[in-house]
């Protein structure tokens, strides 16, 4: 049997029960060895449940820094006796199996194929505690100590990662440490070690940051200006306004009086979040909510209001899986028409397509100088996969006294000069119109904002043209829109192709590693990397200049590729469509088999004609 | 229903009040509801208690959900801003516009389709919060622009105009106001412009969630015979709690009365509410009496009307936020962004 021998490349997945204290342990682990210079991109998996169903956490320790999920296991830590079978079948051939070996079990559970590594974890954590909430969050540490050893992790790297989360707090930094060498000493005593797989030093970490998207976004939305936030739990949104709150507790208390700069209501529901944001935005204050599709869903019918009033509106959507209440743990980019057409009538929003964490901080803060100049929704659009799991990214960058744009508001010293205010009417060619905020001036810029048609004035319009006039705008409006957006990133194959690849947000580092994989495989595209919708000119001028461009997403329909047949007017045969939607994350295996087979074949009938 | 155009000349001699403004600069846009419509005689009350008020209209926001009530704050305050939002969600929007900017003054002008079907919940919900905000709902039990069909407000076995008997029981909005927490609650009719003016004003004035339920006769699709929602059914059960004086910090008392004929309660901004008692043993700021006395009165078919409740010392949900005194909107960038260097700080933290 040929073991697995991999130095700094390898995927490790625990598998454990929810509510059992692993998580923090397994993010120790990934932790650990990041500080050894070595990225990993873990990913939880986890159920719609809160105690004592399967959780797992994947962790892909990659030096050359990819952080797409790979597919495959090489090492099983397998901690739930529910979820074995499957666990254990998991297993790449030549791979480990790391498991607690405190009561036996038959040969028939375990693997020819597969080293089997069992440390009695529960007997060394029952030796040791005598608390049973003890025993069970140390045997925790205890496993982490053991694989620290047999994957050649060192001891100092976690004992000054205890060190730094413990800080003041001596008692739980010793009994963490006495843990973790529990481990490390019975697996030195006992086994041999490390193992064909393992960690060694690098330094392909640099100044990364070790962050969620949510976390990220909320960040973002804080240096971005928003001071109100309305939202209402939902997976996997809730931690965008948790995180808000935490970090506006900490940056936004007014030192001199205790008074908070910020306002967050947890509403009724996503109706009454979304009302709120309108009605803050209607009112001259950022503010946004956070949201799922499920959300969205009932929120459309204020999103409409809000792109034909034309109130500054942003939603943070962190997509799961749908339809219906769907996939609500795993993730999916399957909102993407939901969100470009909420609404009835004729109507189109902005979406922002984050990678990372780090663009879910640049994008948030954006949206919201975005939905002030535009006067409308902007939707940042992340998902599960990025807003729940931790990424290695670049670190967030904030220009000193960066001020916010705030748009075009009129002030009460332009409205007294005499300056003409309609509400509706473009003045400056782009579409976009002037607005007044309430109380601005006693006698000159208040009007009547509604959902119904209206003249530039605002007032009450059935007319044909004043309804032409205002579609037309809004439509010009949106082309605007395309210019201010984050714009595409084109990275250039390295010889001539006739082939392309579009793709977008958490496909990112998956597709990246794909294009690297096909280059070896000689297969060259040229690939462009969407940041948001509208679409600038630079869409349209990369498919025109190839003949065939995949369209890589993770839904069902290739929503993305309908936004761009519906938008661009192209011929659909043009855009192949690659798509994976089984709720795990995209892989850069799934893509380049997909992309190569197709290629391929494309060749072989070209031969052939020839 | 009129199509003749407002002139704009004001006469000279108009009064104005202490901020500069006659009685016209609170008016709106001619009203497109039908001739005698309740909701016309609301639009006044409002205008008249703003004026009375000495409130600049630039500095209230009115806002409304859809039907015919909530067309209405087109036709008063011309110089405010308004926002006519989406059917039942004008407690949302109100609240977030509230947050936005503590400064104003809110007006929530609803109706029973609005407020007591869709909308119920919000509702509900805007005045657990504590929203400060004047919330009227012109209640005529009926839906007016889609033509007469029953509202939830309308009562059991009151009877449509195409001669239907209402099975459903009625939304009591005042009774749930009062559970939820509302801290100044009360009826009126719109056809008693002395009760519900200076009610309107109390509501303003107030420092919480005030809400009034304003019976509103339909002329057209509700104002017959069966009807317990017409001119008729609520004059004639009209039961009035208390007679209402609004009076501003400081204005002299004028009028005297025998003891115990008259409570003053203050309000948390020096505003007294001087209540003349037309029952002896009504006690306003008891929220468990007013419950119990609505529900008895409304057994026998009473219409109670009057301020029903106040919590005179009320406090909103900016309190309960603790916001900042200074509005939210009047913020930029040197307030609110932590800027680079708590940055680098958190990417520490985060290796």
């Amino acid at each position: 049997m040929k073991r697995i021998e991999a130095v700094n490349d390898f995927v490790i997945k625990f598998a454990n029960v929810n509510g059992s204290g692993s998580a923090s342990a397994n993010e120790l682990f990934a932790k650990a060895v990041m500080r050894m210079g070595v990225p990993v991109s873990p990913r939880n998996i986890f159920p719609s449940n809160i105690q004592g169903m399967p959780t797992w956490y994947e962790a892909r320790v990659c030096e050359k820094g990819y952080h797409g999920r790979r597919g495959g296991v090489d090492m099983m830590v397998a901690m739930n006796p529910q979820t074995w079978d499957t666990d254990i079948a998991e297993i790449e051939s030549g791979g480990y199996l790391f498991y607690d070996s405190t009561r036996p079990l038959p040969p028939s559970k375990f693997r020819d194929d597969v080293l089997t590594l069992g440390v009695p974890l529960t007997d060394i954590a029952n030796a040791a505690y005598t608390d049973p909430r003890q025993r069970q969050l140390f045997k925790n540490i205890i496993y982490v100590g053991a694989l620290s050893v047999l994957l050649g992790v060192d001891a100092e790297v976690f004992e000054k990662l205890f060190a730094e989360q413990y800080k003041g707090k001596e008692r739980l930094l010793e009994s963490n440490i006495k843990a973790l060498h529990m481990g490390r000493d019975y697996v030195k005593t006992h086994m041999a070690y490390p193992l064909g797989i393992r960690v060694q030093r690098a330094d392909n970490v640099g100044d990364q940051i070790f962050t969620d998207g949510n976390s990220a976004a909320a960040l973002g939305l804080v240096y971005g200006g928003a001071t109100v936030a309305a939202w209402y739990p939902i997976t996997p949104s809730t931690s965008v306004p948790e995180a808000f709150q935490k970090y506006c507790e900490k940056f936004r208390v007014d030192p001199a009086t205790g008074q908070h700069r910020y306002a967050i209501v947890q509403a009724e529901d996503e109706l009454a979040s979304i009302g709120m944001v309108v009605g803050a935005g209607w009112n001259g204050a950022r503010a946004f909510t956070a949201t799922s599709g499920p959300g969205v869903s009932l929120m459309t019918e204020f999103i409409g209001l809000a792109y034909f009033a034309e109130i500054p509106v942003t939603i943070v959507n962190v997509q799961r899986g749908g339809p219906s209440t769907g996939m609500p743990t795993r993730t999916q980019q399957a909102d993407i028409l939901s969100c470009a057409y909420a609404s009835h009538g004729d109507t189109k929003h902005v979406l922002l397509l984050p990678q990372d964490p780090h663009e879910c901080f640049t994008h948030s803060a954006a949206a919201l100088d975005l939905a002030d100049r535009l006067q409308t929704p902007i939707f940042v659009m992340t998902d599960l996969d990025i807003g729940m799991n931790q990424r290695l990214c670049k670190p967030f960058v904030w220009e000193e006294g960066k001020g916010y744009d705030r748009g075009k508001v009129m002030t009460a010293e332009e409205l007294e000069a005499g300056k003409d205010f309609g509400r509706y009417k473009d003045v400056d060619g782009d579409g976009i119109p002037w607005r007044t905020l309430p109380g601005t001036h006693p006698t000159k810029g208040a009007f009547f904002t509604r959902g119904t048609t209206r003249n530039p004035y605002a007032m009450y319009s059935e007319r044909g043209p004043d309804y032409i006039y205002n579609m037309e705008r809004l439509l010009r409006k949106f082309k605007t829109a395309a210019n201010l957006v984050p714009q595409p990133i084109v990275r250039k194959a390295k010889q001539p192709t006739r082939f392309g690849v579009i793709y977008y947000g958490s496909t990112s580092p998956a597709m990246r590693e794909a294009l690297d994989v096909l280059e070896t495989q000689d297969l060259h595209l040229d690939a462009m990397r969407l940041c948001a919708f509208p679409f600038p000119d630079s869409v349209q001028e990369f498919i025109v200049s190839h003949d065939t461009v995949f369209v890589v997403e993770q839904n069902r329909d290739g929503q993305m590729h309908s936004l761009i047949v519906n938008e661009l007017d192209f011929d659909p045969a043009k855009l192949p469509r690659v798509l994976h939607y089984d709720g795990t994350p995209i892989t850069a295996r799934f893509i380049a088999s997909a992309i190569a087979k197709r290629m391929e074949a494309q060749a072989k009938k070209q031969k052939e004609t020839v | 229903m009129t199509y003749i155009a407002k002139p704009r000349l004001h006469h000279p001699t108009l009064h104005t009040n202490k901020v500069g403004y006659t009685r016209r600069d609170y008016e709106g846009r001619i009203s497109t509801l039908c001739a005698g419509c309740g909701h016309d005689s609301i639009s006044a009350a409002i205008i008249q208690a703003c004026w009375e008020l000495d409130i600049e209209p630039h500095r209230v926001a009115k806002l409304s959900g859809i039907g015919c009530s909530s067309k209405t704050p087109d036709y008063f305050l011309g110089a405010s801003h308004g926002f006519n939002t989406v059917h039942g969600r004008m407690p949302s929007v109100l609240t977030g516009a509230n947050l936005a900017n503590r400064d104003l003054l809110y007006l929530g002008v609803s109706g029973d389709g609005d407020s007591a079907s869709i909308g119920l919940g919000q509702f509900a919900n805007a005045m657990r919060r504590g929203v400060r905000m004047a919330y009227i709902v012109e209640n005529n039990g009926v839906y007016g622009l889609t033509k007469g069909q029953f509202s939830a407000t309308a009562d059991r076995g009151s009877k449509s105009k195409k001669g239907v008997i209402n099975s459903d029981s009625p939304v009591d909005l005042v009774g749930i106001a009062l559970q939820l927490g509302a801290t100044y609650v009360a009826r009126s009719f719109s056809g008693d412009k002395a009760q519900l003016i200076p009610l309107i004003k109390g509501a303003i004035a107030h420092g919480g969630a005030a809400f009034i339920d304003v019976i509103s006769p339909c002329v057209t699709f509700n104002n017959h015979g069966g009807s317990t929602k017409s001119y008729d059914y609520v004059r004639q059960h009209n039961e009035a709690v208390s007679r209402i004086d609004f009076m501003v910090p400081g204005e002299e008392i004028t009028t005297s009365y025998a003891p115990g004929e008259v409570v003053d309660v203050a309000q948390h901004d020096g505003s007294i509410l001087r209540l003349r008692k037309l029952h002896a043993d009504y006690d306003p700021t008891d929220r468990t009496v007013a419950m119990n006395y609505m529900q008895q009165h409304s057994a026998r078919g009473e219409v109670v009307t009057g301020l029903l409740y106040m919590d005179p010392l009320a406090t909103d949900l900016h309190t309960a936020l603790n916001t900042s005194e200074h509005p939210l909107n009047a913020f930029n960038a040197p307030e609110l962004c932590p800027g680079g260097k708590a940055l680098e700080k958190i990417n520490a933290a985060l290796r």
